[in-house]
């Protein structure tokens, strides 16, 4: 083992996890200040940080949801229909986790 | 009539905290479930704080969970930041857009300014800017306000999570999918923007089978981006 690899191993690894995260947020928060003069945001570039938020949720989430198996897969488009309806978060959070617990409790 | 110069004011301050209200139920409904799902996934309290304080950005902390390790190595850590990065990334458009108005700003605040930076309170501010407001205090005052909130709920959240008996029998172990799911609604402009979201779909569900790890959600996220610049 490298030294590094001792370290992050060690009780240090989650320290190391955060700071790392913090960092790489951070330059993005900043970034668009810092290189606005320099690079031009064309549309194409445009179009496709549009596209990146619902793209990260969906890669996110799907393998996830067919992993987690039928409770899943019934309760989350339960959820997001309940969401499209009443475009409450909260209502739509408890109808998805009471819709998991329920068919969890039948042994679905 | 000319827009007012650029100036920061601790009325302004205070006038960016009322303004924040609105936004603080899906902040704290967030940070609330960032914190059970943290506490469900075995961190400490200081990992989770530490997170929701120094990272302050749900989604990637959220898909940071996911990949939160007992053990870590450098590729693990490696593979964390990069996906907390390609997560962030959309941040750069938010703080692009902030530039013209902070030009003249002393840096030290615009770095401050910057680090609370969220989706919630550029929305609140850009309004304000775009109504012909120049006053800095209101970027920092809601911002401010929005960074505390987040902490309390993530401290309440991460109790809340811990002292559920049994977290898999009411769902909370699925709290991160059902809560990105949802936020897929207020995303929704219409099936066609949404195309590059089946795509990131797909191809993360190929990635998932082929590859171990969490690869996935960083090639479909990408692929979900390349797709977006294709389509017209």
């Amino acid at each position: 083992m490298t030294p590094f690899e001792s370290f992050v191993a060690g009780p240090w690894g989650a320290t190391v996890a955060i700071a790392g995260m913090a960092l790489v947020t951070y330059l993005c928060r900043i970034a668009g200040v810092v290189v606005m003069s320099r690079i031009r945001i064309t549309p194409r570039i445009e179009r496709g940080l549009r596209a990146l938020p619902g793209s990260i949720i969906m890669a996110t989430i799907l393998p996830v949801i067919i992993d987690a198996g039928i409770p899943a897969m019934v309760a989350i488009p339960a959820a997001v229909f309940v969401m499209a309806v009443t475009r409450t978060d909260l209502a739509s959070l408890a109808a998805g986790l009471g819709a998991i617990s329920l068919l969890r409790a039948f042994g679905v | 009539m000319s827009a007012p110069l650029p100036n920061f004011s601790l009325d302004g301050v205070k006038h960016g905290a009322r303004l924040a209200v609105p936004a603080f139920p899906g902040f704290i409904m967030f940070a609330l479930a960032f914190g059970a799902a943290a506490a469900q996934k075995g961190l400490s309290l200081g990992e989770t704080l530490g997170l929701s304080a120094f990272v302050y950005a749900g989604a990637s902390q959220m898909v940071g969970l996911e990949i939160w390790q007992k053990v870590w190595t450098p590729s693990t850590i490696l593979t964390i930041i990069t996906v907390t990065a390609i997560v962030n990334v959309r941040m750069i458009l938010l703080g692009a857009t902030l530039q013209p108005w902070l030009r003249d700003e002393p840096k030290p605040r615009s770095a401050l300014n910057l680090f609370l930076l969220t989706e919630a309170g550029w929305i609140i501010s850009t309004r304000y800017h775009s109504e012909g407001g120049r006053d800095v205090g209101i970027l920092f005052g809601s911002a401010a306000i929005l960074y505390v909130v987040w902490l309390g709920a993530t401290l309440a959240g991460y109790f809340a999570g811990a002292f559920v008996p049994d977290p898999r029998r009411f769902g909370l172990d699925l709290v991160m999918p059902v809560f990105f799911s949802i936020m897929l609604v207020p995303l929704w402009k219409g099936a066609r923007p949404a195309l590059p979201w089946l795509v990131a779909g797909l191809v993360s569900l190929v990635v998932h089978a082929l590859a171990p790890g969490y690869l996935f959600i960083a090639a479909g996220a990408l692929a979900g981006v390349v797709a977006g610049m294709l389509i017209e």
